[in-house]
């Protein structure tokens, strides 16, 4: 009769305590390491928010405020840059292509996005994925637009609606566009980054809705109504930002340089990787948060075990005293609880595993779709695998306690216990 | 049986011998043996109150306890002087323990149960030969029926669980059954067939027997009475 088959008849014994404490510890190693995933995948789609796109460029500012506002659309643009100035970075040698972004106005709450339709075929995310149509197409007419897959999917836009912008990007600002509606001509699929929250319409609709407006409102007693407008030169004067793709990108430090250094107005260039890792380190506070509170979790479980241990120690008072008495060591007693414990342990970190793996495969998709937080379905980190190691050797650890108090109590109970 | 042979003492050396032995606990009370001997293959009952310090002196006589004075010998071995593993290793290969109740593992089978001190006791597995074999004859020489063999010990009832502990204490011939109260959860029926069983059993197996108890009337099944108080006196604060 083996040691280790001593430990799994007493242990199934008190199979129903046994389980419930491999329970509780798989329940912990699956919070902790879905926890641990889904923290590296956030991570990882929100650097992958943006790609392939080389230099992002706008007025002079902080790189995460361009960033903010060019790819997230949230706060304002404190100056525009200049037509001259984007047609003179268009036409340099080293860029590839280069898709404008005008930003001011709004559709119900969503940004509206003044572009090109090469906005639909430049804009990467997640390494290369490009932009989809889930249904219609690009802007063809003036008065076309695109709307992002949350924008339809909130609205319950189609192909072909009508839909009419608002001055200003305050909700409900009361200046409407109202004169010149647009027709929904595509929808795009869900991206899970800011794409789907904003409403695209041609660089010269900006221009075009805005023929009769100066500053904040209407000019007074001037309509200019849709039809004639198509008559008027609608070159924008400014854009908000540009996206920009280069030829090499060995060139991309250079041309940043060049950017940064332009002398008709001040800009800003900034790499889209470095600005989206910079804004990820403000909300890295948040993520530590949730590391540390999963760690807490597993710290309970293991409490939770020698709670348990302990527990069961009492009622196997008598168990230890009988094995003493024919001839069991105190380090047999003790080997058997540190037994008993570390499987109870490695059971525990197994099923959490696999549980994990199941969450994983069925919850994949729900997150990507939902939640735009793709998790990649992959054997466990160096990290994971350090984490199920410490639990199984705290485990082991935890069993020692009970293994010294047995220890000195199965000598001094020895033949007297009667109960 | 050339083995059992060659671990046995002559019939003249003491299977047990106390001299002088002392003890006290960290509470302050203690006890006191002046002399005390058990010959090989004889049966002794101990007889003495609850709380009479039987417990220090069959924890003593274990090796459990280790006295403060005076001189342990157990089949020719000065106990005192083992320590750690060793005394373990002692206690089994020389003992057979009988407790009051609860004597069994209840996740074990009752065979199971009587193979334990095979486990840890090397010497005994050797005497013992074919372990299963041995088991199943000494299960069925104290009266249990074979359907029981398998039987999870917690199934069976207290008079049962008894014999299958006293086939236990036998398997592989100890030079010493040490008993502690064995008959005490029994009726006065149970109790007697009980111990010529067990009497039966010590004469095949060769082995001495120490039985402590309460009970004048279980006297006849013995070789000798003594009283604890005879032979030994507690020292200070009344014992638990």
């Amino acid at each position: 009769m083996s040691l280790l088959r001593l430990a799994l008849l007493s242990l199934w014994n008190r199979r129903l305590t046994a389980i419930l404490t491999i329970l509780g510890i798989a329940l912990s190693v699956t919070l902790f390491l879905s926890v641990e995933k889904l923290r590296t995948g956030a991570r990882e789609s929100f650097a992958n928010t943006i790609s392939g796109t080389d230099l992002i460029v706008g007025a002079r500012a902080g790189d995460v405020q361009l960033l903010l506002y060019s790819v997230f659309r949230i706060g304002d643009a404190t100056n525009n840059v200049t037509w001259d100035s984007y047609q003179d970075i268009a036409g340099r040698k080293e860029v590839d292509w280069i898709v404008p972004i005008s930003l001011g106005d709004s559709h119900r709450g969503y940004r509206v996005v003044g572009t090109t339709t090469g906005f639909f075929d430049h804009y990467r995310y997640r390494r290369d994925t490009g932009l989809r149509f889930a249904a219609g197409q690009p802007f063809d007419d003036l008065f076309d637009t695109v709307v992002g897959a949350d924008v339809a999917a909130a609205l319950g836009y189609k192909v072909d609606d009508r839909i009419i912008v608002s001055h200003g990007t305050g909700r409900g600002s009361g200046a409407e566009h109202d004169d010149k509606p647009f027709r929904v001509a595509g929808i795009l699929a869900k991206t899970g980054t800011p794409v789907d929250r904003a409403v695209y319409v041609g660089l010269e609709a900006i221009e075009a809705i805005h023929v009769d407006w100066q500053g904040g409102g209407r000019v007074e007693g001037l309509r200019i109504p849709a039809e004639r407008v198509r008559n008027i030169d609608l070159t924008p004067k400014t854009v908000t930002a540009a996206l920009v793709g280069l030829k090499s990108r060995i060139t991309t430090f250079r041309f940043q340089r060049y950017v940064n250094e332009y002398e008709a107005e001040p800009l800003t260039a900034i790499l889209p990787g470095v600005a989206l890792s910079n804004l990820w380190s403000l909300v890295g506070v948040a993520e530590r948060a949730l590391s540390a509170v999963s760690l807490m979790v597993i710290v309970t479980a293991l409490l939770g075990l020698v709670t348990t241990l302990l527990a069961s120690l009492q009622e196997r008072r008598r168990e230890m005293a009988i094995l003493r008495a024919n001839g069991a060591s105190p380090r047999t007693v003790s080997a058997l609880l540190t037994a008993e414990s570390g499987l109870i342990t490695l059971a525990g970190a197994a099923l959490g595993l696999g549980l994990l793996y199941l969450l994983l495969f069925t919850l994949q998709p729900v997150l990507d779709a939902r939640f735009g937080i793709y998790l990649k379905i992959d054997a466990p980190s160096l990290r994971d695998c350090a984490i199920l190691g410490i639990v199984i050797a705290a485990g082991i650890a935890a069993g020692l306690i009970p293994a010294w108090r047995a220890y000195r109590r199965s000598l001094a109970d020895g033949m007297s216990i009667r109960s | 049986m050339q083995a059992r042979r060659f671990s046995r003492l002559s019939d003249t050396d003491p299977a047990l011998s106390i001299r002088d032995a002392a003890f006290s606990w960290a509470g302050g009370f203690g006890i006191e043996i002046a002399n005390f001997d058990l010959k090989p293959r004889e049966r002794v009952l101990l007889l003495g109150p609850s709380g009479g310090g039987k417990s220090t002196f069959l924890n003593l006589v274990a090796g459990i306890t280790t006295p403060s004075r005076g001189r342990i010998d157990v089949l020719g071995t000065d106990i005192t002087g083992l320590r750690g593993s060793r005394i373990d290793r002692f206690r089994v290969d020389s003992f057979g323990i009988v407790f009051q109740m609860f004597n069994l593992l209840p996740w074990l089978s009752a065979i199971d149960n009587v193979l334990v001190p095979l486990r840890f006791s090397r010497l005994r597995r050797k005497r013992a030969g074919d372990a299963r074999g041995e088991a199943a004859r000494l299960l069925g020489a104290l009266g249990i029926d074979t359907t029981l063999f398998d039987q999870r010990a917690s199934t069976l009832s207290v008079g049962q669980q008894q014999r299958v502990a006293a086939a236990r204490a036998l398997i592989g011939g100890p030079g010493i059954i040490l008993a502690d109260e064995p008959t005490s959860a029994l009726d006065r029926t149970n109790a007697r067939a009980f111990l010529d069983l067990l009497t039966a059993e010590l004469e095949k197996a060769d082995s001495a027997l120490l039985m402590v108890s309460h009970d004048e009337t279980l006297a006849d099944r013995f070789d000798r009475t003594v009283r604890l108080d005879d032979i030994a006196r507690v020292t200070g604060k009344v014992a638990a």
